[in-house]
């Protein structure tokens, strides 16, 4: 077949009804556009949504849970091993809820290859005095540096910096919430007690904003070895080990070896936030439907056109096939037709989507949640542009591939003698 | 010179279905020789332009056997029937059937680009050399609403030129053209069969032009009368 002839009469046939092809290609430009712009934006929805929970979450959280121990000492004697024992009353450990042997398992867990990083906690609850009012709370001692790297701790700290949590003694950053029913400002004391009946006087450096109010009511944050000298415990009293993994699809099975290998409790991020993928994914999910749906209303316009076409070029596909051009020839015209209105037409979507996507980022958005966002999240995810010019391709070719089978089986013998 | 046969149809029958059953053609058996000048004639409806269609490839629902240049076209495809066309038979119809996309000389030039054996120098060289035999030459680059229906059909018959086919088919080329431009038509076949040796097979109704010609076939009722 010689494509170069064949390009050059579909794009003859195209110059003259260039108006017509320009509507057509203008639906496609339309439908790509609002494509592009609409799963960036639900996106980047998405992503600040998971971005609440998720960048805050560990992959994996080792803990121990308040549980009475699974073997009682009875049960390791070899004297009983034939027999039934029954043991009443039963309690926990006051210590169990400590991590054994913390410091050996940080170590080892650096220098696993999943690994990205590791972040101790220590979390007990306490309570802030507030005259004769005490306000239940929780305080998280932390490793500053891990949790800036891992957790973006730096960017929810609205006021004061991360720095002096760490380098001052005896300091903490408040949840807002509590520092608002407290009324304290930047540099305050104040005093909490811990559950034991300490009373402890902390420097306030900082206030936190996690975007959830409930959370912000209640949590503070503290150097992990402040906490432990609030609790009067040796520095290898921690509660949590976090952890985040290069490959978060691996955390359910590294989870399962962990718990195994540690003898803790260990639970990651997908069972910990099952809800969160369901919510994106059905965001994704409509969006990605309504952007096809644009799509394939665009190739009916192809369609109609490449149709109209075809019945105005009778003549010229009749004597075209009488001069020797073969029914596929004429198909692969206006296959040709059909692809050149759709690679334009999607083109110029992409390019505008791209450009719809840039404005919306500039809208200014402000939640009180979320002191961190200022427009409109917008994710410019590759894919998109690549689903898009795929999508247009696929639809259009659709599009032509009817009226051009028709115009493929057009007898030239009708036409002539018909008139 | 040897006489050699260009299409040879052998008891070729034709029947159409709608709305009754109707036998068009009915057993024609026909010859053509190379360098003839032939003129089918006949009444209306006699079956002449559907004969015409089956000899040109373009209508395959016959039965018989109807040979081009010594191959049959019996079982040969779509496609290969459409490279028969391109290559061995060039048509002239009563419209031009210009395509008004493109100018005169890529009109003609089409069929000769689509056999693709010559470059496209050598195909444009070839155009105008048609052209000039048939006095249109200077309205090479002119678009075909440009120019008259007698210098239309003039371009149409350039392009049954173009690959330099065994035979030019014609369904009545003269029939949509006043005296003066029928004239020049059927003088420009004239020339094509006595100077250049071209075959012509011509349906037409007109007696006048099909006295001219070296054979008349004379169609009646689905056969040819002898």
């Amino acid at each position: 077949m010689n494509i170069r002839l064949i390009t050059s009469i579909s794009i003859s046939l195209l110059k003259a009804r260039l108006k017509q092809t320009m509507v057509a290609a203008f639906g496609v430009t339309f439908s790509i556009t609002m494509f592009i712009g609409l799963l960036s934006f639900m996106a980047g929805l998405n992503e600040l949504l998971d971005n609440l929970i998720l960048s805050r979450t560990p992959h994996i959280r080792l803990y121990n849970e308040v549980l009475p121990s699974k073997i009682q000492p009875i049960n390791m004697g070899t004297e009983f091993s034939n027999s039934y024992n029954f043991i009443q009353n039963i309690k926990p450990k006051a210590d169990i809820l400590s991590i054994k042997n913390s410091q050996a398992i940080i170590n080892y867990l650096r220098k696993d290859v999943d690994v990205i990083g590791v972040a101790p906690k220590l979390v007990v609850p306490i309570f802030y005095n507030l005259g004769n009012i005490s306000l239940t709370g929780v305080i998280n001692g932390i490793d500053v540096d891990a949790e800036n790297k891992l957790f973006a701790f730096r960017d929810y700290t609205t006021t004061g910096t991360t720095e002096k949590l760490k380098n001052t003694p005896n300091s903490i950053i408040l949840g807002i919430g509590v520092a608002k029913k407290m009324l304290v400002q930047l540099n305050d004391n104040i005093q909490i007690t811990s559950i034991t009946g300490n009373q402890y006087p902390l420097k306030v450096v900082g206030f936190f904003q996690s975007g959830m109010e409930e959370l912000d009511k209640v949590q503070s944050f503290t150097s992990l070895a402040t906490t432990q000298k609030l609790l009067n415990k040796p520095n290898s009293y921690i509660t949590d080990i976090q952890l985040k993994l290069y490959d978060i699809n691996k955390a359910p099975n590294i989870a399962k070896n962990y718990k195994k290998l540690f003898a803790t409790e260990a639970i990651d991020i997908q069972t910990a936030n099952a809800q969160f993928e369901t919510g994106s994914s059905v965001r994704t999910l409509i969006s990605y439907a309504v952007g096809i749906t644009l799509l394939i209303v665009a190739g009916f316009g192809i369609y109609n056109i490449l149709n109209m076409m075809i019945y105005e070029k009778m003549d010229s596909i009749a004597i075209l096939k009488a001069t020797g051009f073969s029914g596929k020839d004429v198909k692969t015209v206006f296959i040709l037709i059909a692809l050149t209105i759709g690679i334009l037409g999607g083109l110029l979507g992409l390019l505008f989507g791209f450009g719809l996507s840039a404005i919306i980022s500039t809208i200014p958005f402000s939640t009180a949640s979320l002191p961190k966002v200022k427009t409109y999240p917008v994710s410019n995810n590759p894919m998109f542009y690549v689903t898009g010019a795929i999508f247009s391709l696929i639809t259009t070719y659709m599009a032509g591939y009817f009226p051009s089978k028709k115009a493929s089986k057009i007898d030239p013998v009708d036409i002539i003698r018909g008139k | 010179m040897e006489t050699k046969k260009i299409i040879e149809a052998q008891n070729i029958c034709k029947s159409f279905y709608e709305p009754t059953e109707i036998k068009v053609l009915n057993e024609v058996n026909l010859t053509i020789n190379n360098g003839e000048f032939v003129s089918i004639i006949g009444k209306s409806g006699c079956g002449k332009s559907t004969l015409l269609y089956i000899l040109s490839t373009m209508d395959t629902s016959y039965t018989g056997n109807l040979s081009i240049d010594g191959v049959s076209m019996k079982d040969k495809k779509d496609a290969e029937l459409a490279l028969v066309r391109n290559e061995k038979i060039g048509f002239v119809f009563q419209f031009h059937y210009l395509l008004n996309e493109f100018n005169n000389i890529n009109n003609v030039m089409l069929p000769g680009l689509k056999l693709n054996k010559k470059n496209k120098a050598e195909v444009e060289h070839d155009a105008s050399e048609k052209m000039k035999i048939l006095g249109i030459q200077n309205e090479a680059l002119k678009m075909p609403n440009q120019l008259s229906s007698g210098q239309k059909q003039r371009v149409a018959i350039a392009r049954a030129l173009i690959n330099s086919p065994l035979i030019i088919m014609g369904d009545e080329p003269t029939g949509n053209l006043d005296k003066k431009n029928s004239d020049i038509v059927f003088a420009t076949f004239k020339e094509l069969a006595e100077v250049y040796n071209q075959s012509l097979l011509i349906v037409t109704h007109d007696n006048d032009f099909a006295k001219n010609t070296h054979r008349i076939i004379e169609m009646e009722d689905g056969r040819i009368k002898v």
